[in-house]
């Protein structure tokens, strides 16, 4: 399985019935397609819809109607459509359950930085920061390294999303929690050792019972 | 009372250095016949005001690629990358905006506010050189709130006075721009007589001009 189906899959399994849910743009897009069938989420988009559909049938597109990844999407039945201040009115106020997003990194306390590699990369925050701070839970999808390199980080070297924020981090390799003490490894994947994902993550991580990931 | 306008009646509200909104998300919903309008007035020395950069082809992108712009308030400029290179050769001031604080400041100078507290950017490099207040012991940024010159909007159809509605995602940033603007222009899709009070998005206070589309398309 590709890691970013692993993670993608994993992340799934968070979502509850009745959730409202935010996926950012790349991975955790890959979330919707893994939602258990059983179950009803109401995906937000925030340049402003609820209830984010499948991606149109070739020829169907409408371009009145994107995700704010730009993409052409659908509604779902009592899905509805609102303005840019509504939209982050929902996200900023707290009635967002979960949001997904990636990281460039992500560190012990849970801050996150993922918008902006100074000099290099500026494309800007975009709605991420109103999302990170509004949204109930925050969880991150990322790789465990950037090609060898961590990304769960003592402290974010690089400019932050939000500071503290981040609830929950799930790689290919792990899951880990973000608590008042530090880093919590909650999951391994059933292929990696404990040993192996402490080796791939700078910040320090505590952990009593760890269950295998399912995937 | 006609509120519409023609080619040459919309470029005369044009000079060089005016501030602009400009509706749309991701150029999803911005009034690309104005745009077209502005670049070829060839004003100059603009600040425009938009949720992104566009594309090198499309929204306020083409005004960008065409030099007319001196400062960009945005919150994502990564689609074109004409935005990137004019800021780092120093021509294009950006100032990039989380999107939920641009969206409200631009609300606030509509619902006339001095501006908004809002956590959004607490502790990062948004929070430089601004003021703190902390509320009930929680502190906020104090952000200002963001009017302009014109808006430019889109709208999917009107009444001839201008009450306004939209097109699914198309709506966006142009209901709040359409109220924070000393002069607000709408390109609309279609002009109906009469349109359900119980449905109006943009009520025809807020619009002053409406430009056609089918006139000009």
């Amino acid at each position: 399985m590709h890691e970013k189906e692993i993670i993608a899959r994993r992340i799934a399994k968070e979502l509850r019935d009745g959730d409202l849910v935010n996926l950012g743009i790349g991975l955790p897009t890959l979330v919707a397609n893994y939602i258990d069938p059983n179950i009803t989420v109401f995906l937000q988009s925030e340049n402003g819809l609820i209830g984010l559909g499948p991606s149109p049938e070739e020829g169907h597109e409408d371009p009145n109607l994107t995700n704010a990844g730009g993409q052409y999407v659908t509604l779902n039945p009592y899905g509805m459509y609102f303005d840019s201040a509504t939209s982050f009115g929902i996200i900023r106020g707290g009635h967002v359950d979960i949001t997904v997003l990636g990281a460039l990194e992500v560190d012990a306390e849970g801050s996150l930085a993922s918008w902006i590699i100074p000099k290099k990369l500026v494309p800007g925050m975009g709605g991420a920061m109103d999302l990170v701070v509004g949204a109930k839970k925050v969880i991150v999808a990322t790789t465990h390294t950037n090609k060898g390199k961590a990304k769960i980080k003592n402290q974010c070297q690089l400019p932050l999303t939000a500071y503290k924020e981040v609830d929950l981090i799930v790689t290919e390799l792990a899951v880990i929690a973000v608590k008042e003490n530090g880093l919590q490894l909650l999951e391994k994947h059933p292929d990696t050792t404990i040993e192996e994902i402490i080796a791939l993550t700078e910040a320090p991580l505590h952990y009593d019972t760890v269950k295998d990931m399912e995937v | 009372m006609d509120k519409t306008l023609e080619k040459k009646q919309f470029q005369a509200l044009l000079k060089d250095g005016l501030s602009i909104m400009v509706g749309g998300f991701m150029t999803c919903g911005t009034p690309e016949t104005l745009i077209d309008w502005v670049v070829e007035s060839g004003v100059k020395d603009l600040t425009i005001i938009c949720n992104d950069a566009g594309f090198p082809e499309q929204g306020v992108g083409k005004l960008i690629k065409n030099h007319q712009v001196n400062t960009l308030i945005a919150s994502h400029i990564g689609l074109n990358p004409f935005a990137g290179a004019q800021m780092s050769s120093g021509e294009l001031n950006v100032i990039l905006i989380p999107q939920g604080t641009l969206a409200e400041q631009i609300r606030a100078h509509g619902a006339g506010l001095g501006g908004i507290l809002t956590p959004t950017g607490r502790k990062t490099i948004v929070e430089e050189g601004k003021q703190l207040m902390a509320v009930n012991g929680v502190e906020y940024l104090l952000e200002p709130a963001l009017g302009a010159d014109l808006a430019l909007i889109e709208i999917a159809k009107c009444d001839p006075l201008g009450n306004a509605v939209y097109a699914k995602t198309a709506r966006n940033f142009n209901p709040v721009m359409a109220t924070a603007c000393e002069t607000v222009v709408a390109l609309t899709h279609k002009m109906v007589p009469a349109i359900d009070p119980e449905v109006i998005v943009t009520p025809h206070v807020f619009i002053d001009y409406i430009v056609k589309e089918h006139d000009h398309a």
